[in-house]
């Protein structure tokens, strides 16, 4: 065969994969140069979900800006919530005033969000690998969740929980006791999934030695969250610049050695698993008090007494109007998202209007690189190396 | 921490050093954009800055030099971070590529590039990323206003699409548009 396959005319093959793709979650292109079925050159394009994010805060208040941070990843928006919260705080100065509890139940959700976040990517990537059955295992324990979320804020996904001084409410009565039945239940569900994959012939020839990103680009390319940490790196937020109380909770950052598919399948396998521990230990630490700071220049008093005392009345009226108005300046602050470290760089010129909103999102450097990192593998790789991404359309294009 | 490398840097560029703060912790010097690329290197280097964790820019319309290039520069094995700044003109809207130093800012220049106007010296693919290749204007900029319309395109020929659509022989009624579509511009 060698003989006839050399005078075999071949060329280089085009092939564009999405925007709509069955095989990929999120709107995406992709221009593939194909040898074959090796991959020559591609040319990533995202931006089919941009709907100016930044150019509607600026002319939104603070506080109704907290309302689009939902949209940016909208499989764990309360993350987005806290850390726009918590970018804004740092301008204002406030940042170190929020009460202990509210702290706690920013905490508290966000690991509940970084779960559901963690969840929804393997399950999209085993789903696309063909195990089906999977990512309804993957989702129903997302559904706990969610469920807990929705008690708490009113929505599953469109949380806007988060309000400048603290959080809109306290928890629902029984969140605690539901909270430990999701985490039990959603444990077994691990297993399970671990029982199923970790081992498994054919996810792992689909998997290992994949989408391999060595130490050095991952760093140049500026990349956080499971991705940096499959190749070794132990950096998390929660652990290198500890925010609210993530300083007091023990947990571990835990990190893979190859850079490839199957590492972040790793890693985002034993995070969940830390989440819980998390969880656990800020349901059993929950101090009493106000989820808010009691300034009303920021936050609003509370409902009985606006309606029964003057000055309260000015101050509700005061913030509905005029909003809150931090002073002039910049601020940049960052949490530990479902995919890596979120920044919110916010600008004040002084007005109840931001000056300029800016989102680091964690997917936009992994996205950088997923054309490079591609280059070499077969066509059929894409998939899981996209998926294992998690690419979120909202918070890519914004 | 971030604080001595602030002044560091001030001591080691005090030419190239415009102003410098710590306001809400956060280490900032605004530097001249001639000398950028310079420092940035020397900060990669020198002081360990590995990471190029963000790169935007700000538009402070009225004041002069009109644009803000905004650098936030991360320490893996240190662990501190610091903000550069540079200003750069309206009239001028140019400055170096980090793309030598760090591999991530390709894709921010690009999309700095398209929201802002700003060109990026050296910068070898500044291509739309999130927007389309015939949006006219930088929407980031606060002179663009908030509801502006862009124009509708015309759909592509089919001998220009590389996929023709099945149909494409029997009529062409898909790229007539309207004549005052352009004006409109109703998506």
């Amino acid at each position: 065969m060698p003989d006839t396959a050399k005078d075999l005319h071949t060329e280089v093959m085009d092939l564009v994969l999405g925007p709509s793709h069955p095989a990929t979650h999120g709107t995406i292109r992709m221009t593939v140069k194909l040898d074959g079925e090796t991959i020559v050159d591609i040319d990533v394009e995202p931006g089919y979900l941009h709907r100016g994010f930044e150019k509607e805060c600026e002319d939104h208040k603070w506080n109704q800006c907290v309302i689009y941070t939902d949209r940016l990843n909208y499989v764990s928006p309360i993350i987005n919530n806290v850390g726009f919260a918590m970018a804004v705080e740092k301008l204002c100065g406030i940042g170190d005033q929020i009460p202990l509890r509210g702290q706690y139940l920013r905490v508290i959700l966000s690991e509940m969000s970084r779960i559901t976040d963690h969840l929804t990517c393997l399950a999209a990537v085993t789903m696309e690998l063909g195990a089906f059955t999977a990512f309804l295992y993957f989702v129903k324990a997302r559904e706990w969740f969610y469920e807990l979320i929705e008690g708490v804020c009113g929505a599953r996904l469109t949380t806007s929980w988060t309000r400048v001084g603290g959080v809109r409410g306290d928890l629902h009565d029984g969140f605690a006791d539901k909270a430990k039945v999701a985490l039990s239940k959603t444990r077994e569900v691990l297993q399970e999934c671990d029982r199923l994959f970790t081992k498994n012939r054919i996810f792992m020839d689909r998997t290992i030695d994949i989408g391999v990103i060595s130490r050095e680009d991952a760093i140049s390319y500026g990349m956080t969250g499971p991705w940096l940490r499959s190749t070794g790196v132990a950096y998390d937020v929660r652990k290198s610049h500890p925010y609210l109380v993530y300083g007091e909770l023990n947990f571990e950052i835990p990190v893979g050695t190859n850079g490839d598919n199957y590492d972040r399948y790793l890693v985002r396998m034993a995070e969940m698993e830390q989440s819980c521990r998390i969880i656990e230990q800020a349901l059993a630490k929950l101090p009493g008090g106000p989820v808010s700071i009691p300034d009303h220049r920021y936050t609003y008093p509370d409902k009985q007494l606006v309606y029964t005392n003057i000055e309260a009345l000015i101050n509700q009226f005061k913030l509905v109007y005029e909003e809150i108005r931090p002073p002039k300046g910049e601020a940049y602050a960052y949490v530990e998202g479902g995919n890596g470290e979120l920044g919110f760089y916010v600008v004040s010129s002084g007005g109840n209007k931001p000056w300029k909103c800016r989102v680091h999102p964690p997917c936009f450097p992994i996205m950088a690189a997923l054309g490079p990192v591609l280059k070499g593998y077969m066509l059929a790789d894409i998939i899981p190396t996209f998926g294992s991404v998690n690419m979120i359309g909202g918070e890519m294009d914004r | 921490m971030s604080k001595e490398v602030l002044d560091k840097l001030l001591a080691k560029f005090p030419q190239a050093v415009v102003s410098s703060h710590n306001r809400l912790g956060d280490e900032t010097a605004v530097i001249k954009r001639e000398s950028l690329l310079e420092v940035m290197r020397w900060l990669r280097d020198e002081c360990a800055f590995e990471m190029l964790m963000d790169l935007t820019a700000v538009d402070y319309l009225g004041e002069e030099p009109r644009f803000e290039m905004v650098y936030h520069l991360k320490s893996l094995s240190k662990n501190y971070r610091l903000r550069i700044k540079a200003r750069v003109p309206e009239g001028d809207p140019v400055i170096d590529s980090l793309i030598p130093l760090w591999k991530g800012a390709n894709w921010f220049e690009r999309e700095c590039h398209e929201m802002y106007g700003i060109r990026f010296q050296g910068h070898p693919d500044l291509r739309p990323l999130l927007l389309y290749p015939e949006f006219k204007g930088h929407p980031l900029r606060k002179d663009y206003p908030l509801d502006r319309r862009q124009p509708r395109l015309p759909l592509l020929a089919p001998e220009t699409r590389r996929f023709p659509r099945s149909g494409d022989e029997t009529g062409h009624e898909g790229e007539k548009l309207p004549d005052d579509s352009h004006e409109h511009g109703e998506f």
